[in-house]
């Protein structure tokens, strides 16, 4: 047995030796990666702008900036443990990053092929964020308190009544079939009823948040606590547990897995309907800014907020990756 | 090992080695509107401290009389009995061990086996006692280990453990062996008789195996097919421990299959 364990291990650390072989001297991806960084950044400064968007220089500089790390680390990373065998990993993307870049700024700035104000240069949305940081800054703020409230809101909600329509018989006889119509119904259909029922136009916009992030939660928790092997509520009724413990402490973790999935779709569905739920008499606010200056037609800004959108998004989900895989470190054998 | 047992029955006295009586027991699952009878007329009495194995073809209900012993079902007519009080729900003195060692498979090895102390109530006085139990099956050193690291003897021990550690008067195996492989087996076997032996339970054993059946208990009861009522019985006069190749049980074993009809 730890013979076979230690020839496994023997295995696993000759790989990758042998692996690093050709890298050996130099990461070749990393030197065709700064030279295609450095392929963008002379693109940006050597050819003259169609129409100005500004922030040349500085984006040209970040380019420049970056090909000579990489030229650096195409001789150093090999030598570097951890980090450099997770960099050499992602060397395709870098030389994918640095050709797409200057490919873009071909297109759009110097040649004009796709105009403005429809497209931008990467260096327009440079200049956005370098021109509207405070703005941006404030409205990051603002859409982060609303998320956070209504998902946090809607998941809570959403959690309790999932158990209590899996659980329950007589809950589930009178909330399944409600479910089952408001379910499919987009969330931002319910603004007029909102406007109605909510002091606030803010305390609508966290409602319509948590109904996008509640409903799937409370789908996926339902199914998560009425598909829990039987035996299991047996072999507590038997141990003595009460029907408080049988959900408290079997029915809730037996179902975490489910409860997952429905988080992730709830987080997801919430960032869709932020747009919305920030047309609602808002002023400030990622969604607010979108529409705010897609009536103005200032798409740059709309693309860089996007942008800001979709890290924050990836952000809370990586999150949510690291809390599943905590809590739910008694599955690997499973999966 | 022997220390550990004596631990584990230092807790307060319970009613030790209760005994069964099944009355006019019948028993019928409701199948969309259909009635399927499982179970017709068994009368049997368990003694306290008595190993009894139950054996008979598939699906003759012998699963069944089980749940209905441990209280989680209620007999469509007849009354069970134990200690001459009617059983009428499940109750931690009565522990029921599955086929399938049905561990929670999000809590370790130490928090399935504390179950049965956490639902009481009482685990903060007697977590003394898991470390006994996982004593009992040899499972010290998997404490911390999940259900999914564990193999299948291994996560039967565990089960047993999780029975034993709310001092059961009487156990009820449902094919707790049936899923192992032969190996494991016969060593559980073993196992099994050494510690009714020492925990001093009554024992009520299903099980599909003739052999097992005339090692291990002192009564061999035979169900017909569906619906079950009793066929034969047969007592294992046999000093414990018993060797499987003793040329009493040989016989025995052959006469047992004869009644359930496989000639040998």
């Amino acid at each position: 047995m730890s013979n076979a364990i230690e020839a496994l291990e023997g295995r696993a650390a000759s790989t990758p030796t042998s692996l690093r072989g050709p890298h050996q001297a130099i990461w070749t991806h990393g030197a065709v990666a700064a030279a295609a960084w450095a392929a963008a950044a002379l693109v940006t400064l050597g050819l003259p702008d169609v129409v100005p968007w500004g922030s040349v220089d500085l984006f040209a500089g970040i380019m420049a900036g970056g090909a000579a790390v990489l030229l650096v680390l195409a001789f150093g990373a090999p030598h570097l443990s951890r980090f450099g065998q997770g960099l050499i990993h992602y060397g395709p993307w870098l030389i994918a990053i640095g050709v797409w870049f200057a490919l873009w700024e071909l297109t759009t700035a110097k040649f004009g092929w796709l105009p403005k104000p429809f497209f931008s240069p990467p260096n327009g949305l440079l200049n956005v964020y370098v021109t509207e940081a405070p703005r941006l800054l404030i409205c990051i703020g603002y859409t982060l308190r609303l998320w956070s409230l209504g998902f946090f809101c809607g998941v809570t909600v959403g959690y309790a009544l999932g158990v209590a329509l899996g659980w329950s018989k007589r809950f589930s006889y009178w909330g399944m079939p409600i479910l089952k119509l408001i379910g499919p119904v987009p969330a931002t259909a319910w603004i007029p009823v909102t406007f109605y029922f909510f002091p606030t136009t803010f305390a609508a916009s966290v409602f319509i948040v948590a109904l996008a992030s509640g409903i799937p939660v409370m789908i996926l928790t339902s199914s998560g606590v009425s598909s829990v092997n039987r035996s299991y509520y047996d072999v507590g009724r038997n141990l003595g547990a009460s029907e408080w413990y049988l959900v408290s402490k079997i029915a809730v973790p037996a179902s975490l897995p489910h409860v997952f999935v429905g988080l992730f779709m709830g987080l997801y569905y919430s960032f869709a309907v932020l747009v919305v739920a920030e047309m609602l008499g808002a002023k400030f606010g990622l969604g607010w800014y979108i529409q705010f200056q897609t009536a103005y037609s200032g798409y740059a800004n709309v693309y860089a907020t996007l942008v800001i959108m979709s890290l924050i998004c990836a952000g809370l989900v990586k999150l949510l990756f690291v809390a599943r895989d905590y809590l739910l470190d008694w599955q690997k054998g499973f999966i | 090992m022997a220390a550990s047992a004596t631990a584990l029955r230092a807790a307060p006295p319970a009613i030790r080695n209760v005994g069964v009586d099944i009355r006019g027991v019948s028993h019928a699952f409701d199948l969309d509107g259909s009635r399927l009878p499982v179970l017709e007329s068994i009368d049997l009495s368990v003694a306290a401290g008595d190993f009894v194995a139950l054996l008979g073809p598939s699906g003759c209900g012998k699963s069944t009389l089980l749940r209905l012993v441990s209280g989680l079902e209620q007999p469509s007519a007849g009354s069970i009995l134990a200690e001459g009080s009617p059983i009428d729900r499940p109750d931690p003195s009565r522990i029921l061990v599955f086929q399938d060692p049905t561990l929670f498979p999000w809590a370790t090895v130490w928090s399935n086996v504390a179950t049965g102390l956490d639902a009481r109530g009482v685990l903060r006085q007697e977590r003394g006692r898991i470390d006994s139990a996982l004593d009992l099956v040899g499972l010290r050193d998997f404490t911390n280990a999940y259900p999914h690291q564990l193999s299948g003897g291994m996560a039967q021990r565990a089960a047993l453990a999780r029975a034993l550690v709310n001092d059961p008067a009487l156990l009820l195996l449902d094919e707790p062996l049936g899923k192992l492989d032969s190996l494991t087996r016969l060593t559980l076997q073993g196992e099994l008789v050494a510690l009714w032996r020492k925990a001093e339970f009554t024992a009520i054993l299903v099980t599909h195996d003739v052999e097992e059946a005339v090692l291990l208990a002192s009564r061999v009861i035979v169900l017909t097919e569906r619906p079950g009522r009793i066929k034969a019985e047969f007592a294992v006069e046999r000093p414990y421990p018993r060797h499987r190749d003793d040329p009493e049980l040989v016989a025995l074993r052959r006469q047992i299959l004869a009644t359930l009809g496989l000639a040998t």
